[in-house]
């Protein structure tokens, strides 16, 4: 019934772009954000775009996958696409009927903001593709570590993450088991109006919220029991470390920022 | 109602790489009445096997026959036939819901679309099956109570739907020797006043021992034997082979045999291993 759900989308398979160190790839993904935010002509985009599929073929993910990140986000993008080409005034007239004025100014900055979109997709989903959830929270654990001076929970936050990550298919699968055992005292989730749907709900949620509450206290005491005490003066099972990979990693990053900057100066 | 199961194959995530096969053409039949053991390793299907009784799970292949009908047919009211079947799963503790223990045991019924007093009645009937006094624990909550008692409660709230079947999934696992001693009777007693026919899953081969008329073994998604706990208990070996014991009487009667005493080889009840250990005592013929 629930199998369906897979959460995250971490893209299981071995490569140079798996190995990263999530630190350098969370900091990457960022350049590669603000990359695509200065880029200021199509040949920008083109050079991201073989950027980007190249570090997909790196990757060993299909450039599919990555696309497939787009779907939830499809509506706003087209949106974006109608919103710019309607409401953009310029010179060019393309097209005129009753109030719809479409411009070429207002089909190239349509194409353009909506191709934003997409590479910001593109490019976050290949963070979440190539790195583990609990990597990741790793890694924001250990860049947040500054923050520490000012009483920012880094290590609880990061914990937190690590945990709920942890139990998300545990809870399905409770679920699942507590919606088989009322179905089969002959409980009907299925059909009914509103109402009696969210009343159907009940006798799902207490048992789930009940046993949520149970593990929480059976994890704490195993948690405390093997002398946690929060994040002073831990250290790791992984310890990250910085390769040569990831300094690779980091030039070529480099050098796409400076083909965006230099594109900017000069086209 | 008898059931009958028909070259039953269940893959999960079909057509996927994580594809298993939990259960591999299961075929047996189940008549009026039986106590029915089924054994088996973890992972060996049984809990697949029993969600297909009760037509939650839909098989890849194969059929479930409830009274000769077809569970996964296209005009079967499948949520009626879930009330003649009374499943309890795995810890059903956990799924106890109301505030009050006569409330979560009234939810059946209640699906049912019974009258109040018809559910009243049948609150009282169930609590009573399973031993708990109904003054006393009726309107008390369900998550004050220990946890054999909340697993008696759990096992009231399908057995005042009042089945004609009934088919339990471990329902001794996690429970101290007093709370499994108390399950237990519980069935017996449900089997042999009612004539309730009743499907029990266990790896515990006392349990097994003490109740069942006949044992289904499953391994590996398959039924690697069926008969009468004699005739099953008796093969030691093949039990080791699939990695599963045999009942504790049955163990220590084979090792007595092989040092020499004179006892039957099909003994695996506590009782009768005493009798006839009580038998050589008084013939004073211990070798």
């Amino acid at each position: 019934m629930l199998n369906n759900i897979t959460m995250g989308q971490y893209y299981p398979v071995d490569s140079r772009v798996h190995r990263l160190d999530p630190r350098i790839k969370l900091i990457l993904t960022i350049v590669f954000i603000v990359i695509v935010f200065i880029a200021r002509t199509f040949l920008g985009y083109a050079v991201i775009l073989a950027f980007v599929y190249l570090a997909s073929r790196l990757a060993n993910v299909p450039f599919r996958m990555l696309l497939r990140g787009l779907k939830p986000l499809r509506l706003i993008i087209i949106l974006t696409f109608l919103l710019n080409l309607l409401f953009t005034t310029g010179e060019t007239l393309w097209l005129e009927f009753w109030i719809v004025r479409i411009t070429k100014e207002g089909f190239m900055q349509a194409a353009f903001y909506s191709l934003r979109l997409v590479f910001l997709v593109i490019g976050t989903s290949l963070l979440t593709l190539t790195t583990s959830p609990v990597s990741l929270a790793d890694a924001i654990e250990i860049l947040l570590t500054p923050l520490k001076k000012i009483h920012f929970p880094a290590h609880e936050l990061a914990m937190m993450m690590t945990i709920a990550l942890r139990f998300i298919p545990t809870l399905l699968e409770e679920t699942d088991k507590i919606m088989k055992a009322q179905m089969a005292r002959g409980a009907d989730f299925e059909s009914g109006n509103l109402i009696s749907r969210a009343k159907a709900m009940v006798p799902l949620l207490v048992p789930l919220f009940v046993s949520a509450f149970r593990r929480a206290g059976d994890l704490a005491m195993a948690m405390e029991s093997r002398c946690y005490h929060g994040g002073d003066g831990r250290t790791r099972l992984r310890v990250l470390k910085i390769t040569k990979n990831d300094w690779i990693a980091c030039g070529v990053m480099a050098v796409l920022l400076a083909l965006i900057i230099l594109e900017g100066i000069f086209l | 109602m008898p059931i009958e199961v028909c070259h039953l194959t269940h893959c999960y995530s079909e057509g996927s790489a994580f594809r298993t096969v939990a259960l591999d053409d299961v075929s047996f039949r189940i008549d009026d009445g039986e106590f029915v053991g089924v054994i088996g390793h973890t992972g060996s299907g049984k809990s697949t096997l029993v969600q297909h009784l009760n037509g939650l799970l839909r098989p890849s292949s194969g059929q479930v026959l409830i009274n000769g009908e077809d569970l996964n047919g296209e005009h079967v009211n499948r949520r009626a036939l879930r009330q003649r079947i009374g499943l309890v799963f795995q810890y059903p503790e956990y799924q106890l819901f109301e505030e009050t223990v006569a409330k979560d045991i009234a939810f059946g019924p209640k699906n049912q679309g019974l009258s109040a007093d018809e559910i009243a009645e049948r609150v009282r009937y169930a609590m009573d099956c399973v031993h708990l006094d109904y003054d006393k624990y009726a309107e008390r909550s369900p998550f004050e109570l220990s946890g054999g008692q909340m697993r008696r409660v759990a096992i009231a709230g399908v057995l005042a739907m009042r089945p004609s079947v009934l088919i339990l999934d471990e329902p001794t696992a996690g429970l101290d020797p007093r709370g499994r001693d108390k399950i237990l009777s519980m069935l017996e007693e449900l089997h042999a006043r009612e004539n309730t026919t009743i499907l029990m899953v266990s790896h515990s081969m006392d349990d097994m021992a003490r109740l069942a008329t006949r044992l289904i073994v499953m391994s590996e998604g398959k039924i690697v034997v069926e008969g009468t706990p004699r005739e099953i208990f008796a093969r030691e070996d093949m039990m080791t082979s699939i990695g599963l014991d045999v009942p504790d009487a049955a163990r220590l009667c084979a090792r007595l045999r092989t040092m020499g005493y004179n006892l039957p080889a099909d003994l695996f009840r506590p009782e009768e291993l005493k009798e006839q250990l009580l038998r050589l005592w008084k013939e004073g013929s211990a070798c």
